[in-house]
């Protein structure tokens, strides 16, 4: 278990307005369905061309990821896929992947 | 010998179970349990890794898997265009037994015992599970096309829809056809096991006619009304690229064959090809299909999509293509390796007593080649819509490539080398 709650899945339990708490993992969880082509953790593979996650500065992701839902920034997919997540969960990737995560095995 | 081990294995798997309904009253504990997950294709080798890696190896995990190794699907229309081989698109599970730790077990499920939370294996022997996860992709529906009843039929007209010594055999007929032969490929009505992927083997098996064979024809015999998947992309390459190779007809579902002569027979027509290439009609695969849970249209599985967990069968879980699909949700790879993180996290929220999470959200994106360098793409993102209880499209977001172009043909083999990595190393 991540002892560290992100701010935003404070943010989410506080207004998700039901009798249902946020998930602690959803930002694991969100994360992990960028690993398909960016890698497990965010860790692509050498030689295949597509952008590594892990470690990834959060404002720096945030910035990359809001331009890409605008339109501002170009793309081939990304501008497809970022407009299908909320901001919310946006900031929970975007801190996952700063955040050093365990790759090994256990 | 066999036996000691596997009797030693049940014990801790005991053990653990245990454990895991000690921990269940507290909630949130560390999940503990074993669980079984039956095929390991794109679905089953993820919930296999990620059961594990996020349980940190406190979850005993055993994928069973009648394979001996992971053959994908995806890049097999290459392999059948020529300028890929089975070597690149097989995977080993190596990864999965020494780096993650689950135990791979070659053999095949006969029965599930959901009561009992135990399955039967063909070698023979039993075992029992605190969670079954079944991903066992599609089966076909020989019945549905009588001609290709007996086993001799299914190897002489061939569907090559499963990756493996198909893919092989239809690569070899095309082979041996002669300069000025007709390829004839058969798509059944959706839902099927990947939507784009009839279109994108129909533009390379043309484009390896227009290198090899310049005189032969492909010729689409599709089902459905329309074209299924990135309509304007694929209709775009068929008139710029082979517009004098492929012809596409709607409306022209295949509803037997005679072997014999290689012919299809549609309602009120019939049709010779040299290499007849037939994708029959799917529905949920056999262990899936065949131990009594609820399907929908006697097809697919019918699952709640907060845990992927059988609708009336607790404890077992389906994902991939067997499952009864939320509306413009593709059987795809991609998804079910998504599906699978879904299921994992919502099984280790099970097994230390905790629930689901109640916004999951899967994606998809689904490349395919146009010729050997250039490829477009489908993109989507699902997330759960409580007033339907299924997945939902989010309105805005996907769409399909603007044109074809050889970066997605690299960022598609890009993503197979990453997705391959996600799942199986």
């Amino acid at each position: 278990m991540k002892p560290l709650v992100p701010a935003a899945a404070l943010w989410l339990l506080a207004f998700a307005g039901t009798s249902q708490a946020a998930d602690p993992n959803l930002g694991r969880n969100l994360a992990a369905t960028c690993a398909n082509c960016h890698g497990t953790h965010g860790r692509a593979l050498p030689g295949s061309g597509l952008d590594d996650l892990a470690g990834m500065d959060k404002a720096k992701a945030l910035q990359k990821l809001a331009d890409f839902k605008s339109g501002s920034k170009p793309a081939s997919v990304m501008h497809q896929i970022a407009k299908g997540y909320t901001d919310e969960q946006l900031e929970l990737i975007a801190t996952h992947f700063a955040a050093p995560s365990k790759g090994t095995a256990p | 010998m066999m036996r000691m081990k596997r009797r030693d294995f049940l014990k801790v798997g005991a053990v653990a179970g245990a454990m895991a309904s000690l921990h269940g009253c507290a909630g949130g504990g560390k999940p503990s349990g074993h669980v079984v997950v039956v095929g390991g294709g794109y679905g089953g080798a993820t919930m296999a890794k990620y059961l594990r890696m996020w349980s940190e190896g406190s979850v005993q995990v055993t994928l069973i898997e009648r394979n001996p190794t992971f053959i994908s699907c995806p890049i097999s229309n290459l392999v059948i265009g020529g300028t890929k081989t089975m070597e690149d698109i097989t995977v080993s599970y190596d990864g999965l037994k020494n780096k993650w730790g689950v135990r791979v077990i070659q053999d095949d499920v006969v029965a599930v015992d959901a009561v009992k939370k135990a399955i039967s294996l063909k070698a023979g022997g039993s075992m029992s599970y605190d969670r079954l996860v079944l991903s066992p992709g599609v089966d076909f529906m020989f019945d549905q096309i009588g001609g290709l009843a007996s086993a001799e039929a299914q190897g002489r007209i061939l569907h090559a829809w499963k990756a493996g010594p198909q893919t092989i055999a239809l690569r070899k007929q095309l082979e041996s056809m002669k300069d000025g032969g007709v390829f004839a490929i058969s798509i059944p009505r959706a839902p099927y096991r990947c939507p784009p992927g009839p279109y994108e083997r129909a533009c390379l098996v043309a484009d390896y006619f227009k290198k090899a064979k310049p005189k032969s024809k492909v010729v689409i015999l599709d089902a459905n009304e329309d074209v299924q998947s990135k309509k304007p992309l694929f209709t775009k390459a068929w008139a710029d690229l082979y517009r004098d190779t492929i012809e596409y007809r709607n409306n022209s579902e295949v509803k037997d064959v005679d072997v014999k002569t290689n012919t299809a027979l549609l309602e009120f027509d019939k049709f010779r090809a040299d290499v007849l290439n037939v994708i029959p009609p799917q529905r949920a695969g056999d262990v899936a299909a065949k131990s009594g849970l609820k399907l929908i249209n006697k097809r697919w599985v019918d699952i709640d999509w907060l845990s992927m967990e059988v609708n009336g069968t607790a404890g077992v879980h389906v994902i991939g293509d067997a499952v009864f699909p939320a509306p413009t949700m593709p059987k795809s790879g991609h998804m079910a390796n998504q599906q699978a993180k879904l299921a994992a996290a919502a099984i280790l929220n099970l097994l230390s007593g905790s629930e689901p999470s109640q916004t999951p959200l899967v994606m998809n994106t689904c490349y395919s080649f146009v010729d050997a360098r250039q490829a477009v793409h489908v993109a989507s993102v699902h997330t759960y819509d409580r007033a339907t209880r299924t997945m939902q499209p989010v309105k805005g977001a996907g769409g399909v490539s603007a044109a074809r172009n050889e970066i997605e043909g690299k960022v598609a083999l890009g993503w197979a080398k990453n997705i391959w990595a996600d799942m199986l190393t």
